[in-house]
């Protein structure tokens, strides 16, 4: 921001102080996040910078904790790393088995969050649509309800249908995951109906399109990057979410927030640090994806000159 | 008149239309809206009714039958008979003695006795020792029943015992606030020693309203920086803002307590650089700073996003126009400039206090013991004291007044209005 040549030495200050104060603001922003990728490689069992990592001596690093991830839980860690080793790993490690139930709980609660939500969002965005405002409300209401209150409630209510005994391995977890994905679908979907000209579906249907091959061949691509976002999100707040897994998931039913929640109210080791160093990077990687599709949908709407 | 190519008039023809189109668009929401209704709306439906009816005092439940059996009938039917503030006689001692009976045989003691306890801490064990020894009672049971345990004549008990013996009570709702039923059946508050739950809510109230303040100071400069510079670099600041927001809430919890630590990043900084002696470390974690600081950056995002949408939209003319009519910057910013805002501020003020009113996770971790909001506290009495009851008597409040929240946000900004990034 260049400042105009007539500015006084006053206002020179003040703009310097406030672009100082910004960075500090982002700084306060980002810091935190990426403080914990250094220490994750931490040689000592300690959560601060010890002297060697500040005078980057190679000994003052390893990569220790990243071991103990993925051994911790196994039977025979000391093992020499063969096939089998890694065959124990896969079946036995703490953290793979809770990636892999994170994985399958993330994903259908995704499936079903995206499918029924893309399917509402349409009919949401018709100027016809009854009632829209209080829907919408109820419909978003998951993320704005305490989570507390969602995961008492739904407590209470698997409690009442036994939903542990009808055999489906982690259903309810994923039905109260689907739930809480919902808004975010709704709303993702929605922003990118605003503005999407009806007379596009009303061209197709005039030429002899099905209304299913309308949808297919003129909608579904123009709304597909919010879409994608929508579920990405859906599944970030499933990938994310400890309260309700506390509350009705079953004891075996470990996904990787609750395996950290336990580590940090536990005994908190510098393994949890290597999990959020991991986490970050996936999570660097999904904004990374979603901008993209942001700055995609924005170019087919001719929302922006791209 | 018009008609269509059938004969229809054309009014009702449109009409017909409008309404099939409406039909039709709603079928599209229908899936969805039962969904939520049954996995969301009901189960909250169901522990709102939990929070005014308790059935530990009139119905056993055999949960490996599924047999359900009223219990404590005969003083139910005593206290039926006889108004508030009758002194119990022998004939209510004798139901009582019916009733204790009854308890031992269906092995109901202590879910009978943890209701009364409820209202009356500390009788749960004259529950279970008196139905031990329910066979060995013999007329007149006041004396041989007072014998057991003085306690039984204590007339809070018989309060207590009066109003569990209906299934449907407020009394969860009176806890809840603090206050409770006197001998007499009227309202009181409890003694000060005890009284926890407003002192909580006020503070939960307070914290939040102070991160929704911190968070505008945070988020106002920052969003105005973002909606003044060219698109380029304002989306790559906007990257600094979304990156936290899509990391996991965890993540950022764990961040904070390796940077608050008493031998965290921060003090050790602090006292490398020698601003701090070694000894004088600050406590910044556990306790209500911990909180309030990890929350901050937490709920930022919400803030900034909401602000951000709106100064984008604001026209630099104007400002322009008014300084060059002579106003100072300060004042082209005060009356120019800020007014325009305000949508903004108002959309992420009331996103940040909704969250922050209801958070539970960050608190839990960072916020020891005088850190803690309502949302632990319902957690407590669900996980710990197993008082379910007042659990949801908790959530129902704090559901009352999110949701009174929620409102003011569709009716002065629309949830329409909801972005993400």
């Amino acid at each position: 921001m260049a400042l105009p040549l007539h500015t006084s030495t006053l206002e020179r200050v003040w703009h310097y102080t406030y672009l100082t104060i910004c960075a500090l603001i982002f700084l306060f922003l980002i810091l935190p996040i990426l403080i914990v990728i250094p220490l994750s490689f931490n040689a000592e069992p300690y959560f601060t910078f010890t002297e060697k990592m500040l005078k980057f001596d190679p000994t003052g690093y390893s990569t220790r904790w990243y071991d103990l991830l993925l051994t911790f839980g196994m039977n025979e860690p000391d093992a020499p790393r063969d096939s089998s080793w890694w065959a124990d790993a896969w079946n036995n490690a703490a953290w793979i088995n809770a990636t892999k139930n994170s994985v399958i709980i993330g994903f259908f609660s995704t499936v079903i969050a995206t499918s029924l939500g893309t399917i509402a969002a349409l009919g949401l965005s018709r100027p016809e649509m009854p009632g829209r405002r209080i829907i919408m409300a109820i419909l978003i209401s998951p993320m704005i309800v305490p989570i507390i209150i969602t995961a008492t409630g739904l407590f209470f209510f698997y409690s009442a249908i036994k939903i542990q005994d009808w055999g489906i391995p982690y259903l309810g977890v994923i039905l109260a995951h689907a739930t809480l994905g919902i808004p975010f679908v709704i709303i993702t979907v929605t922003a990118t109906l605003v503005g999407f000209d009806h007379s596009l579906t009303k061209a197709a249907a005039n030429m002899g399109a099905s209304p299913t091959r309308t949808f297919f061949k003129v909608q579904m691509p123009l709304i597909l990057p919010g879409v994608i976002s929508g579920a990405l999100f859906a599944f970030v707040t499933s990938f994310d979410e400890v309260v309700v897994v506390l509350f009705v998931g079953g004891l075996d039913e470990q996904t990787i927030p609750r395996q950290m929640w336990n580590g940090i109210r536990e005994q908190i080791s510098p393994a949890i640090l290597s999990v959020a160093t991991i986490l970050v990077i996936i999570s660097i990687a999904l904004l990374t994806v979603v901008e993209l599709l942001r700055r995609r949908s924005e170019k087919l709407r001719g929302m922006s000159p791209g | 008149m018009l008609t269509t190519v059938g004969g229809k008039p054309l009014k009702e023809a449109l009409a017909h239309a409008q309404s099939r189109a409406k039909r039709r668009a709603f079928l599209l929401v229908l899936p969805l809206l039962a969904f939520i209704v049954v996995s969301f709306i009901f189960p909250i439906g169901q522990m709102l009714y939990k929070s005014v009816s308790n059935t530990g005092f009139t119905i056993s439940k055999d949960f490996g039958t599924g047999v359900s059996t009223p219990i404590m009938t005969n003083l139910a039917e005593w206290f039926e008979e006889n108004p508030q503030g009758t002194d119990p006689d022998e004939t209510a001692y004798a139901a009582l003695a019916a009733d204790l009976l009854v308890l031992r045989e269906l092995k109901a003691p202590g879910q009978a006795g943890t209701r009364i306890n409820y209202e009356l801490s500390g009788s749960r064990s004259m529950f279970t020792k008196a139905a031990r020894k329910a066979k060995k009672l013999a007329p007149p049971f006041k004396e041989s029943i007072i014998d057991l345990d003085e306690d039984w004549a204590d007339p809070s008990l018989w309060q207590a015992m009066r109003t569990a013996s209906s299934a449907v009570t407020v009394n969860f709702y009176l806890a809840a606030l603090d206050r409770k039923r006197a001998d007499d059946g009227s309202v009181e508050m409890v003694p000060e020693n005890r009284q926890v739950y407003v002192t909580l809510f006020k503070r939960t109230l307070i914290l939040s309203l102070m991160i929704t303040v911190i968070c505008f100071f945070l988020a106002f400069p920052i969003a105005h920086l973002m909606a003044t510079l060219p698109m380029r670099k304002s989306n790559l600041l906007m990257i600094l803002v979304l990156l936290p927001f899509w990391t996991s809430l965890l993540v950022r919890t764990t961040s904070w307590m390796i940077v608050l630590q008493s031998q965290g990043v921060l003090n050790d900084a602090m006292v490398a650089t020698g601003i701090l002696a070694d000894e004088n470390r600050i406590q910044m974690m556990y306790n209500q700073t911990g909180t309030v600081i990890a929350m901050t950056h937490i709920l930022l995002p919400f803030m900034v996003l909401p602000l951000y949408s709106v100064m984008s939209m604001i026209n630099p003319s104007y400002v322009r126009a008014a300084r060059s009519m002579g106003a100072t910057s300060w004042t082209a910013f005060r009356r120019i400039y800020f007014p325009q805002t305000v949508p903004g501020i108002g959309a992420g003020a009331l996103l940040v206090f909704i969250l922050s009113v209801g958070y539970y996770i960050t608190p839990a971790l960072v916020g020891g013991a005088d850190g803690q909001l309502i949302s632990n506290l319902i957690a407590f009495h669900m996980t710990k004291s197993l008082n379910w009851s007042l659990a949801a008597a908790l959530a129902a409040i704090l559901l009352g007044a999110v949701l009174l929240l929620y409102w003011l946000y569709d009716r002065l900004i629309g949830i329409d209005n909801l972005k993400l990034g």
